[in-house]
């Protein structure tokens, strides 16, 4: 009836510390439908990692409720669907690898929920395709860059067949090329199979390539929509200490000096577009 | 001056091995006293192996490093006082913290120089002062701090061997912008006051532009090209190439310039670009005028 995949209402939670209980977030509402692909922005400490892992029950809330597909994280007996439904990928791509063999370490997910010997193998060729990564199957993954570990660390969640995929900050240890190979392989599972999409980051461009982007700091959302919308509040992000796309940063310092340009020109070329016209 | 002046290194990983690798091939390079460096490069390019010659952790196969005119490998017993010399801080620097304090963890370099305690002490202040510790964390453990802080105390812990040279791996890998902007910010100060040469290795062409006076750019383990920001970038089709991140602001540029818009493209901080389209703006209003 609905198409929400991931759904918070009235999340809170605290824990307790040796100063006594600590809140992270009160009330959090958010809701993330099927074939979304969202980024979440805020600084360290805000909150972002903790409401990822409300989103395969690795945390339970303290307060209110967090549905994956309708299915309240709270209750025992669905924890395997969730983590089926909702896989998870991490930031340090050494952590995550299991195997010493590629193929073995994508398979480790699929054996674990039992599926049969036959399914598992066309699961990972698949998935193994899907990153990119066929070539390597027989590789040690201790010998692969850092993008292709987390590109084996998406195939090993994409061998569960998930509906939706969260990645913390999975670019914050990669160069440049790496980062834009995971960045590909996320959009094009996106494009491709629908997979729905949470991406924590702190790169501004990576975010300006999602369909929506949600800014959170102290535990709250500060703001919420597509990129375009969010981005143009520079204000707002300067205020909380993030930066803005660098290309929406340079239209707005023209437009303080009084060009006559739009804000919401996030691409390259696009903004070099709109700047040309009224160079002319 | 140069206070490092490097000669034909080259560095063969596994030599004699099935996994023999050359990561180094014929490098030569000086750094300046006081100079503030980039060194970029994509993974893999050399710049951690490269560095890692400069205090004497690894010995080239071929060529020669000198510090302050003298060859480091030279004699041997003396090469603690080059790691004194030349401080070097590596990525992730925060997971090496193992002592129960801060302050101790800061000392311990300065303890290894055989220093006296109140010199010690010193400069354990003077080196948290630096990298913005305040007194109160120096008698905390260093795991009671933020990833941030951890990694401070760690830069700290090298600048109190008052090094001629510093040099930081990646300093603001995996930082988010505000700190990323926080610590570069210290370590630029750092470079104003005490006049030591500072190295940064970064994936990041903007970071480098906005602190270094020289860049030097590794490819393919040599040198590909050196000199200013703006010399540097300028190439920037090239960068990209040999897997550089090539600044948003910059691709605005060269798409500017391929509209036929009388930019120069060599821009890489959102400040110079609105500079450089002030200045054309205004030659072409008074063209038109």
């Amino acid at each position: 009836m609905d198409d929400a995949v991931l759904r918070a209402e009235k999340l809170t939670f605290e824990y307790d510390t040796d100063d006594g209980e600590l809140e992270v977030f009160r009330d959090l509402d958010i809701t993330v439908r099927r074939g979304e692909v969202v980024a979440v922005l805020g600084h360290n400490g805000c909150g972002k990692s903790t409401l990822a892992k409300h989103f395969n029950a690795i945390l339970l809330p303290t307060g209110g409720k967090v549905y994956v597909m309708g299915m309240d994280t709270a209750s025992d007996d669905l924890l395997l669907d969730i983590r089926r439904t909702v896989g998870m990928v991490f930031q340090n791509p050494d952590n995550q690898i299991v195997a010493a063999v590629v193929e073995e370490d994508v398979a480790f997910a699929p054996e674990n929920l039992g599926v049969p010997q036959a399914e598992i193998v066309e699961r990972v060729d698949s998935a193994l395709e899907t990153v990119g990564m066929t070539e390597y199957r027989n590789h040690a993954p201790h010998r692969l860059s850092g993008g292709q570990k987390q590109r084996i660390a998406i195939a090993g969640v994409l061998a569960m067949r998930p509906e939706c995929i969260v990645l913390d900050e999975p670019t914050a240890m990669l160069d440049p090329v790496g980062r834009a190979e995971v960045m590909k392989t996320i959009l094009e599972l996106n494009r491709r199979d629908g997979t729905t999409i949470v991406l924590i980051t702190h790169h501004m461009d990576e975010a300006a390539q999602c369909s929506r982007v949600v800014v959170m700091e102290d535990g709250s959302f500060i703001a919420d929509g597509t990129p375009e919308e969010v981005f143009t509040q520079v204000e707002l992000l300067r205020g909380v200490g993030l930066e803005v796309p660098q290309t929406v940063e340079l239209l707005y310092e023209l437009r303080k000096r009084g060009f006559n340009l739009p804000l919401d020109a996030l691409g390259c070329d696009e903004c070099a577009a709109a700047i040309a016209a009224v160079m002319r | 001056m140069a206070v490092i002046r490097a000669e034909n290194l080259t560095y063969v990983y596994g030599a004699g091995t099935p996994f023999e690798r050359k990561a180094l091939d014929g490098v030569s390079f000086e750094i300046e006293r006081g100079e503030f460096v980039g060194l970029i490069g994509h993974t893999g390019s050399g710049k951690s192996t490269l560095i890692q010659h400069l205090n004497g952790l690894l010995r080239p196969t071929e060529g020669r490093v000198f510090v302050d005119d003298r060859d480091i490998w030279e004699d041997e017993k003396s090469i603690r006082e080059v790691r004194f010399k030349v401080g070097l801080v590596f990525q992730y620097p925060e997971y090496q913290l193992f002592e129960e304090t801060v302050e101790k963890d800061i000392a311990f370099g300065p303890k290894n120089m055989g220093l006296s305690d109140e010199e010690i002490a010193e400069r354990v202040r003077e080196a948290a002062r630096f990298v913005g510790i305040d007194e109160e964390s120096l008698s905390k453990s260093p795991f009671e701090l933020s990833g941030g802080q951890k990694r401070r105390v760690a830069i700290a812990g090298v600048i109190a061997m008052r090094p001629e040279v510093l040099i930081l791996d990646e300093p603001t890998a995996g930082l988010d912008p505000r700190g990323r902007r926080e610590i570069l910010g210290r370590i630029d100060d750092y470079h104003r006051e005490s006049g030591a040469a500072v190295i940064i290795v970064t994936h990041s062409m903007e970071e480098a532009a906005r602190y270094a006076s020289r860049i030097i750019v590794l490819d393919d383990n040599g040198i590909n090209c050196t000199g200013t920001p703006a010399e540097v970038f300028a190439r920037a089709d090239e960068l990209e190439r040999i897997g550089l991140d090539v600044p948003m602001v910059t691709k605005v540029f060269r798409e500017l310039k391929r509209l036929g818009v009388a930019v120069n493209p060599a821009v890489y901080t959102v400040e110079d670009g609105v500079r450089e389209l002030l200045r054309v703006k205004g030659g072409n209003v008074r063209g038109n005028a």
